[in-house]
């Protein structure tokens, strides 16, 4: 097995995964399990039939406290969490006064003056910078407590009745995109009904030192080792599973050069909230109109489009994918990317150059997966 | 641990070659599907194309990751798995069998002798990793 680099950050799950068979890569600065012995696919569907099991404790989290919380992140964030009530979480976006975009985020409230900001392992410490050049005077209080929390996420439809078999707190009260604080095998946790992987699920947050503990215990839970038991799930599943569900993936299909409404983010951006960093340049962009417009596509062809190919119509290059990959549940090959918006239309025909041959696909709807309600 | 069958040639691009009198068939080696994860497309030449040994001649897909594949020695395709298209996770499941390739007619016969012997290619992934 191949030792990490001495400065890649571990997870306080790193011996576990290695334990379990993760291979490990580098990903934003840390050491992580890009897949376990079952595999890409077989992770990626049996979260989808059952349930998977995720280390996410690489992601940042920001605590903003004080009676100007929520003015302050609804200054720097494109969302509005005025909106929010307590117990409640929202998807929301940092911006650049262009409107693109410095990170997408998960705004949890906990109280009017408290609220707890979510942020992508790679950018942690841009965000911070960030959002720390923001702060003036003794009305918001900062700190980045990525340290102080574990977070692991059980996702797919037997989620749920895999986490209950450890808690007390009823869990089919927690609303989609709502938490609430419980204990899970007797840790004090955050309990919340969110994801990334298009099913129902919940991301734990907990103290790092009992990571081990609850990352175990949910495994036996699941009945792990069973043909129809949780499988732990690395980055690659995580990856294939998004692309399904259509969601963004910061530094891909959202950077500092994609504003959110090229990014279908419009539903995140509310311009009538108040004034905040990028709202100018957006309402701007929305009245002239967007140029180009993030889009899905299947490839119809024999072939497997990939990350930051070209687009083709016609033979001429119109635009870049942001994400391609094979899609395991679909059982197709899919991706995402940016075109003018004149070709932005289900049905289109396009191209995606795969290593100098053009290979056929064609632009449908987003997503590509939803899950049976 | 991957297993690296006595009787076959192995290339350092993780190829391996069974000599079938003027006949090399060719594949990838356990060790190298072990570290692709899952193969979800094989992308095979055409039988009567040529290759001079270290050419590309394809590429394997997993879901992650595109790796070209090499023709560890020169000669003529004489045949190719197109079994694969629809089931390319045999290269997985039995890499040095029905996971096989390419066929090639050999255009020298020594080319092999150059390549790995099984302990050889053994210890080359282990220093790999």
């Amino acid at each position: 097995m191949v030792a990490p680099a001495l400065d890649l950050k571990k997870t306080p799950l790193n011996d576990l995964h290695r334990k379990l068979g993760g291979r490990m890569v580098e990903f934003g600065g840390w050491d992580m399990p890009v897949q376990y012995a079952a595999g890409t696919i077989g992770e990626h569907l049996r979260t989808r039939t059952h349930a998977g099991l995720f280390d996410v404790s690489h992601m940042g989290e920001i605590d903003v406290r004080g009676p100007e919380a929520i003015a302050f992140v609804n200054k720097l964030a494109s969302n509005d969490a005025s909106k929010l009530i307590d117990g409640q979480a929202q998807y929301s976006a940092l911006t650049t006064p262009q409107g693109t975009v410095i990170d997408d985020l998960l705004v949890y409230r906990f109280a009017e003056d408290h609220l707890l900001l979510v942020v992508n392992a790679g950018t942690t410490d841009k965000d911070w910078g960030w959002i720390s050049s923001h702060q003036t005077g003794e009305a918001v209080k900062l700190e980045n407590v990525s340290a102080q929390y574990c977070q692991i996420a059980i996702q797919g439809p037997q989620a749920i009745s895999i986490l209950q078999t450890l808690t007390e707190t009823p869990l089919h009260e927690i609303k989609y995109y709502h938490f609430v604080r419980g204990q899970v095998d007797g840790v004090d946790s955050i309990i919340s009904r969110t994801g990334y992987t298009g099913e129902d699920g919940f991301e734990v947050y907990a103290p790092p030192d009992k990571a081990e503990q609850l990352w175990s215990k949910i495994l036996d839970a699941g009945n792990y080792g069973s043909e129809e038991g949780v499988l732990p799930c690395g980055l690659a599943a995580r990856n294939t599973l998004r692309l399904e569900a259509g969601m963004c993936l910061y530094g891909h299909e959202i950077d500092e050069t994609t504003t959110l409404l090229e990014a279908n983010l419009g539903w995140i951006t509310k311009l009538n909230k108040g004034d905040f960093i990028g709202r100018e340049a957006l309402a701007k962009q929305k009245e002239e109109r967007i140029k180009r417009k993030l889009v899905g596509f299947e490839v119809t062809d024999r072939g497997i489009a990939r990350d930051h190919q070209d687009i083709l119509i016609d033979g001429q290059k119109v635009g870049i994918v942001t994400s391609g990959s094979p899609a395991p549940f679909l059982k197709k090959n899919i991706g995402m990317g940016y075109v003018p918006v004149e070709f932005a239309n289900v049905e289109q025909n396009i191209e995606i150059d795969v290593r100098g041959k053009p290979v056929s696909a064609k632009i449908v709807a987003l997503p590509f997966y939803k899950r049976a309600k | 641990m991957a297993n690296v069958p006595d009787n076959l040639h192995y290339s350092k691009d993780h190829e391996w070659v069974r000599v079938e009198g003027d006949i090399a068939v060719i594949g990838i080696t356990d060790h190298a599907q072990d570290q692709l994860g899952d193969v979800v497309y094989v992308e095979l030449p055409k039988a009567g194309d040529e290759f001079a040994a270290n050419d590309s001649f394809g590429s394997v897909e997993s879901v992650k990751a595109v790796s070209e594949i090499f023709t560890p020695v020169t000669g003529k395709i004489t045949e190719t798995n197109d079994s694969l298209n629809d089931e390319p996770e045999k290269v997985n499941k039995d890499p040095y069998g029905d996971g096989w390739m390419i066929k090639m007619t050999m255009k020298s016969p020594g080319e092999v002798d150059s390549l790995l012997t099984a302990a050889e290619y053994e210890d080359f992934t282990k220093a790999e990793e």
